[in-house]
């Protein structure tokens, strides 16, 4: 469904991905492993058109993605929950989700199901429904970021860390939203440095490292040998 | 599989616990209002070391290089760098004490050419306030000029201007400017950052180059860059020392795995 | 000197702040959003003063001048924005410094080869005076000032409700991720130019009957207009209502002493003043 061919991105003349090739199929959670530094928020940058990608290309459902704006990708049903999470801090809640919620073709019943399909997900998201997303705490901004994206309905949700800077409780509840997410047929490619929630929640794996997939298997492979972890990620 | 490894050849340094300090950290404490960066970190490092400062996101690696360059004043603890105490002082006095570093962001000047870019740094050290006579009547800067750019790897690139250079070129002439200044210990910065696997193997041999007369430290990711040029590796995690020791140590030690893997 | 004509001047103030809080919003809310310094915002004052003139020549009435004007200039302010600012987008300041700059030549020499040299006088479309003290103050006046103050309230509550407002707001804040939502930012970017264009245009008109349409007072609306929404805060709409209104006041009690040429003087001391102690504005809370 979504799959990058030999991707090489830059920021200016920095070139951070020399040459990435990867794919998600429909429904999928696919984890994206990797110390600091080796391209893994650029790999999903790239896919979002934000970091220009100079050679290679990226298709999803078989159509040329390529370098088109974050706007469209929106459209074709690409969500991105970005590292530092972007709430819209001077927005309610509310308005943070009705971001993703206000597009065409979706009526208001549709929409209220949306609503309280994300309240009943995040019940804290319902209480602070008017409060400014710059209150919410760290945590509650990562729920609010993850709700904003399934308002889009995508197909494919881009997940940079979600975990980065929380506590082992919400770690352990993204981890229950991620297996929910699945349930309902939505492909996530995950970004992460928490290897064990990594290898529990994905079907696959790629290892990246300096730009580039050094390495790629089924997570139940790399449970069983833990030493490929500790070579790409470890000291 | 990585095809060469880094780790052949003794680093430069010595090898006995004899050598002097040359820079020490007290408690070193940094606050940013609620947030602790840095929390009571002491280090020592000797002369002719190359220490690499490793830990993963947010363990205060940055900030600690800052500290050490005058960019952040410690909240508390001192530094002490060749018997003066720099806690505190501004980045443009610990450079004249011959402390320099280099940047993840390249500080290069663009419009100037390779070897200007490094002749100006030298003369800064030299003959910063003398304005009267022609740069070139200054024998003994365009001497260390072509030096460092000899042992960057730049000299056949003198004259280009830096603004055309690879980014690997360019992380490099940065290193040189560093070095132009003639520091007793060079800070670098994630050096190898952006770089191609053929651009690392270059920096990694350039570092062991200039390490002959110098003090290193370095902050770094890439594992295989750090195991195979550090004599002495600490970790940092959430602000403070986790462990310290030699790269076999480091990697036997199973808190420095846990923290990295979150197992 | 007595109390009134403190009062009538704080009056005036009013009436010439809420025009210039007309200009300056629409300033403020295009350089909130996209970072652009419309050097031509006062010739789009002009323009619209024009274009409401000349409509109003033929049609003999004042509020579907107003109508007319703020729509072509809204059209026109579209065309623009898509032709020379949108490619400009993401560059550094100064090239759209220079872009509007150079904008504001040319709608000046259009205004000039379009309506010639002379100036056009707009007739109030409200006659009447009441006893304000010891003046006969004109309805036209106060009429001026609660029509802009209705724009105003209503660009708030457009902000304020509405998918549009929502994308408008999302889009200042975070333009990147408003895109990764879907918001078409270009067609956001465009839209707001308009909204600016059109609440310019009808300043112009506004002004028409007070002190007459010149091919030559867009300067001044822009210089105004600049030192509003430095002082109430780039980008920050509620503070450059409230500069807008400040300023103005100062300038009325200034014109008790001197004449209203150097009563002007009493603006730029406010924004030095500005940018010396509160650079992120006066009426911006205190950054932390």
């Amino acid at each position: 469904m979504l799959t990058l061919s030999d991707v090489h991105a830059y920021y200016g003349k920095s070139h951070i991905l020399h040459g990435v090739s990867l794919e998600v199929g429909p429904g999928e959670v696919v984890g994206l492993l990797g110390r600091n530094g080796v391209g893994k928020s650029t790999t999903l940058k790239s896919v979002m058109g934000l970091a220009r990608p100079e050679r290679g290309r990226v298709t999803f459902d078989g159509r040329d993605i390529t370098g088109l704006q974050p706007h469209h990708l929106a459209r074709l049903g690409i969500a991105w929950v970005p590292e530092d999470r972007r709430i819209f801090r001077l927005l309610t809640v509310l308005e943070n989700l009705r971001t993703g919620l206000d597009r065409s073709g979706v009526d208001d019943a549709r929409r209220t199901r949306l609503l309280d399909k994300v309240y009943a997900a995040f019940p804290v998201l319902r209480e602070r429904r008017n409060q400014a997303g710059g209150t919410l705490s760290g945590g509650e901004q990562q729920m609010l970021a993850i709700a904003r994206a399934m308002m889009l309905e995508p197909k494919i949700i881009l997940l940079d860390e979600p975990t980065e800077g929380l506590m082992p409780r919400m770690v352990s509840q993204i981890r229950d939203i991620i297996g929910m997410l699945h349930q309902e047929g939505v492909a996530i490619l995950l970004v992460e440095q928490n290897v064990p929630l990594t290898l529990a929640v994905s079907g696959r794996v790629y290892i990246m490292e300096k730009g580039v997939v050094r390495h790629h298997a089924p997570a139940a492979d790399l449970r069983a040998n833990p030493a490929v972890i500790h070579q790409y990620l470890g000291v | 599989m990585p095809a060469v490894s880094l780790s052949g050849g003794a680093p430069a340094g010595d090898g006995g616990g004899a050598a002097p300090l040359i820079l020490q950290t007290e408690g070193l404490t940094v606050r940013f209002g609620g947030l602790t960066a840095l929390n009571g970190v002491t280090m020592a490092v000797r002369r002719g070391e190359i220490r690499a400062v490793i830990g993963p996101n947010g363990a205060g690696k940055s900030t600690f290089f800052n500290c050490l360059t005058g960019v952040i004043r410690p909240t508390g603890g001192r530094i002490v760098f060749d018997g003066d105490d720099i806690t505190g002082l501004p980045p443009d006095r610990i450079s004249r004490k011959a402390l320099a570093r280099s940047y993840q962001i390249t500080n290069i000047l663009p419009g100037a050419t390779v070897l200007e870019n490094v002749r100006i740094a030298a003369q800064s050290r030299r003959h910063g306030w003398a304005m009267l006579r022609h740069h070139r009547a200054y024998t003994d800067v365009m001497e260390r000029s072509h030096a460092v750019l000899a042992s960057v790897g730049l000299a056949d690139k003198a004259a280009e201007l830096a603004a055309n250079l690879s980014h690997g070129e360019q992380r490099n002439l940065e290193i040189g400017i560093a070095l132009a200044t003639e520091p007793k210990l060079l800070c670098l910065d994630e050096p190898t950052a952006g770089m191609s696997v053929t651009e690392t193997h270059a920096t990694v041999e350039l570092v062991r180059r200039i390490a002959a007369d110098l003090t290193i430290m370095i902050v770094e990711h890439d594992m295989e860059v750090v195991m195979g040029l550090a004599r002495t590796i600490t970790v940092l995690h959430y602000g403070e020392v986790l462990a310290e020791g030699t790269p076999a140590e480091i990697q036997a030690n199973p808190r420095v795995q846990e923290v990295y893997l979150k197992t | 000197m007595g109390f009134e004509p403190i009062l009538v001047q704080t009056v005036n103030g009013l009436v010439n702040g809420m025009i210039l809080a007309l200009v300056a919003s629409g300033l403020t809310l295009i350089f909130g959003i996209m970072d652009v310094v419309n050097f031509a915002h006062g010739d789009l004052v002009m323009l619209g003063g024009f274009v409401g003139a000349s409509t109003m020549a033929v049609t003999g009435n004042f509020w579907v001048a107003l109508l007319v004007a703020a729509l072509v200039i809204a059209v026109f302010g579209a065309a623009l924005q898509v032709s020379t600012l949108r490619p400009l987008l993401g560059r550094d300041p100064l090239t759209t410094i220079l872009a509007t700059f150079g904008v504001s030549l040319v709608l000046q020499k259009y205004a000039l080869w379009q309506w010639g040299p002379s100036a056009r006088n707009l007739q109030e479309p409200i006659t009447g005076r009441f006893d304000l003290f010891y003046l006969q103050y004109p309805w036209y006046r106060v009429a001026t000032a609660v029509l802009a103050g209705a724009i105003i309230g209503a660009l708030w509550l457009f902000l304020k409700r509405g998918t549009f407002g929502i994308w408008i707001r999302a889009t200042t804040q975070d333009r990147i991720m408003a895109s990764a939502m879907g918001i078409p930012v270009p067609w956001v970017h465009t839209t707001v130019f308009a909204i600016g264009a059109a609440m310019a245009a009808a300043s112009g008109v506004l002004f028409g009957p007070l002190g007459g349409v010149t091919q030559t007072m867009g300067s001044d609306f822009t210089l105004r207009a600049f030192i509003v929404v430095v002082v109430g805060g780039m980008g920050n709409l509620g503070g450059s209502i409230l500069a807008a209104i400040f300023i103005s006041l100062l300038e009325a009690y200034a014109s008790l002493f001197v004449s209203p040429a150097q009563a002007v003087i009493v603006s730029f001391v406010a924004l030095i003043l500005t940018l010396l102690f509160r650079p992120t504005g006066l009426f911006v809370p205190t950054p932390k």
